[in-house]
């Protein structure tokens, strides 16, 4: 089952390579991973998305609170919560130009790049919407897609946070 | 102000350490010299640097207090690494102080650069690389306190050799206190889990108590031995855990897993409740995870929660330090005993019959060879238990004279056996008891090694001249890779590819050529008198070179794959 991992990291060289290295080292997967720091400078926020079991989840997040560096994680998957991934993509935009643009309104994404031979949209969204809007391109090529991974916050009171 | 280099001592001087084993090298000179100008520590130079680190390893096994090794980079460090990973797996506290190319050259593939952080990141339980003079106190203070606390470990702090400069100084205060606000090893385990355990250990009627290293890096073999005499449990150890519980006592079982006794792994087959204190289900205890205790609830104790439901599913998983613990459930137990139920002392009873069954079928009875002559090797270790009375500080390496001292030599106390049980490492025995032999000079301490073992750090017989240290050495001599060729015997048709040590040095002329005394041991009838002549040269090393039966395999022996904890194999062609 897939999981959203979210942890805060002590923000020093090193943290995120054992975060990473852990998940080589157990053999575990990283579909997706997103880091930036937070708004506290020595902290930052790691959000990961892997498959794992029940069992497996929860040998991941202990091992994962093992290591030295990280203060806090969630299984944000365990309860409600907003998850979102942004993504630029690059598509041809010749003759079906106006379909393109439309497509891009449906989803509510923004063409943030124009030439005279592409759009570059932007679009946010959980991760099946964006995989929703690539498959609704058909009728163009698509030439580049960028995706950021997911970062997602648990609903209503529950933070994570030192 | 002081250098980052006296500062760096002067870390080590706080932390209290006494000696560090090491080997110098170009990123290291300005720490060596910042050495050389004090006396507080002792530094004993090695001939390889993974000898260091077992050096440190085994001192730190011996004497529960932390081993330090001072490597400089490059090989230096990579040198380090088989050591580190030692003591990783078997959660040994350590600090390996590594020397690093010059700030400015990180990163360019310079003289002897490596990138010593990312090497040994798998194999330490934390790392630091200092960028700064100012910054070195404090991560040492660090790493010595997260070496030390919650389930031990080795760590790296990596220092580049500019921040060493004796021309560059700094204040020096060494911090009193640390907050990491990321690191807090729990101080003590959940009260209701350990109610909830004592109640069903009361209820149990074939409970069974597996214990392991965790017990002795706990300090907590008093409480164990304790709360298994009120209990009138059954007891085992796992290979780590040796000397956490009187070997010689009746409750205790032998040791259990892939050579353990026919006793204790039946015993844990048919359990109805496991208490697993400071052991973590390795698969060389377990055999097939699937049938692993069938009937058994399972109370698992250990400081480290991500060892509890690894292998193992535990039904009342306790966190916390095994020592506290132990406390708390004598306590509870002390309290609860009195409501034990005739019923229950009976079925603890037919149990005990049970297990007094197992015991008859005599599993580590030695069967002499034909000849009269040809020595088994698990008489050398019987030989070695009389002669020593059972008192001496044992090290061993790895393969089959590694299970014939666990399974032979009856220890009484903790931390007088030490090996590399997780790892596996050969070449390990001779710096460990190097390392036991600095902390404990007026110990006995042996080394049970073998031909193949021996051969992977004996560069170290040189040390040993060096530093006077009358290490007593076993070498259970069988001319083969022993547990190779066990293996190869009962799953390979007895093809023995490259298991054969077919040029061997004259071992006795080897130890002379470093300054020792050797003696070879080729019948059985010279083997008590030369080895009461070896344990009797007290200032000597002793090399002793026993050639035994070729042919002998380890028994019992887990049947693998597919089997259970009570299918073993109980001698050549005879199983469960």
């Amino acid at each position: 089952m897939r999981r959203i991992v979210s942890l805060l990291l002590e923000n020093e060289s090193g943290a995120l390579s054992r975060v990473i290295g852990l998940f080589a080292q157990r053999g575990y997967n990283i579909e997706t991973l997103t880091v930036a720091p937070t708004e506290d400078r020595t902290l930052s926020r790691l959000t990961l998305t892997t498959q794992a079991s029940d069992d497996q989840i929860e040998q991941i997040t202990k091992q994962l609170n093992k290591l030295i560096e990280v203060v806090k994680l969630v299984d944000l998957t365990e309860g409600e919560h907003v998850e979102r991934e942004l993504m630029l993509i690059k598509v041809r935009a010749g003759p079906e130009r106006a379909e393109v643009k439309r497509t891009a309104d449906i989803f509510r994404g923004q063409i943030v790049d124009v030439s005279p031979d592409t759009y570059t949209i932007q679009l946010a969204g959980t991760s099946e919407k964006l995989d929703a809007f690539i498959r609704a391109l058909a009728v163009t090529a698509v030439l580049e897609v960028v995706r950021t991974g997911v970062s997602g916050v648990s609903r209503g009171d529950r933070i994570l946070a030192i | 102000m002081l250098s980052g280099a006296d500062i760096l001592i002067r870390s080590l001087q706080e932390e209290n350490v006494e000696h560090v084993f090491g080997y110098p090298g170009g990123a290291v000179l300005h720490i060596y010299d910042a050495l050389f100008k004090q006396n507080r520590i002792q530094h004993l130079l090695v001939r390889h640097e993974q000898a260091a680190t077992h050096m440190a390893d085994g001192y730190a096994r011996a004497t529960g207090r932390p081993g330090v090794v001072l490597v400089t980079s490059g090989p230096g460090a990579t040198n380090a690494i088989t050591g580190i990973a030692t003591a990783y797996m078997d959660s040994i506290p350590m600090v390996i102080i590594s020397g690093q190319v010059q700030s400015h050259l990180i990163g360019t593939d310079s003289f002897q650069e490596t990138d010593m952080v990312g090497i040994s990141r798998p194999i330490v339980k934390h790392s630091f690389l200092v960028k700064s003079a100012e910054d070195i106190a404090e991560a040492i203070k660090k790493a010595f306190y997260i070496a030390t606390t919650g389930r031990p470990g080795p760590v790296v702090v990596d220092i580049p050799k500019d921040i060493t400069n004796p021309m560059d100084l700094v204040p020096f205060e060494y911090p009193e206190q640390l907050t990491m606000r990321s690191y807090n090893p729990a101080t003590r385990g959940h009260p209701r889990q350990i109610k909830k355990a004592v109640a069903m250990m009361m209820a149990a009627e074939r409970p069974m108590i597996y214990a392991g290293g965790g017990v002795i890096q706990g300090n907590a073999s008093e409480q164990l031995s304790r709360l298994t005499r009120m209990l009138g449990f059954p007891v085992t150890l796992t290979l780590m855990g040796l000397g956490a519980f009187p070997g010689t006592d009746k409750q205790f079982l032998g040791m259990l897993g892939m050579h353990g006794t026919f006793e204790a792994n039946n015993a844990m087959h048919h359990c109805d409740l496991l208490l697993a204190i400071g052991a973590r289900f390795d698969d060389r205890v377990t055999n097939t995870i699937s049938k692993f205790c069938p009937h058994a609830s399972i109370i698992h104790v250990d400081i480290d929660p991500a060892s509890i439901s690894k292998n193992v599913v535990a039904d009342v998983p306790i966190v916390g330090p095994v020592e506290w613990v132990l406390n708390e459930m004598l306590t509870e137990v002390d309290a609860k005993l009195p409501e034990r139920t005739d019923k229950q002392q009976r079925m603890l009873k037919e149990w005990w019959a049970q297990i007094e069954g197992w015991r008859r079928q005599e599993c580590l009875k030695v069967v002499p060879s034909k000849d009269g002559k040809t020595i088994k090797p698990q008489q050398v270790i019987q030989a070695l238990y009389r002669h020593t009375e059972g008192k001496a500080i044992v090290t061993s390496d790895v393969g089959q004279h590694q299970m014939f001292a666990a399974q032979y030599y009856a220890f009484d106390k903790p931390r007088k056996w030490i090996n590399s049980g997780g790892l596996g490492t050969m070449g390990f025995g001779l710096p460990a008891a190097m390392g036991i032999q600095i902390a404990y000079p007026q110990e006995q301490v042996v080394c049970v090694t073998g031909e193949g073992s021996i051969q992977m750090n004996i560069q170290e017989l040189s040390t040993c001249s060096q530093y006077g240290l009358p290490i007593k050495i076993i070498n259970v001599n069988n001319r083969a890779l022993g547990m190779v060729k066990q293996w190869q015997d009962m799953q390979y048709e007895g093809r023995h590819s490259h298991s054969y040590m077919d040029s061997l040095p004259d071992f006795i002329g080897l130890a002379e050529a470093y300054g020792h005394v050797g003696f070879q041991v080729t019948e059985l009838s010279q083997l008590d008198d030369v080895l009461e002549r070896a344990l009797a040269m007290t200032d000597r090393l002793v090399f002793v070179d026993v050639l035994v039966d070729p042919e002998e395999h380890v028994y019992p022996m887990h049947v693998a794959p597919n089997g259970s904890m009570r299918d073993m194999w109980l001698k050549k062609g005879v199983r469960t």
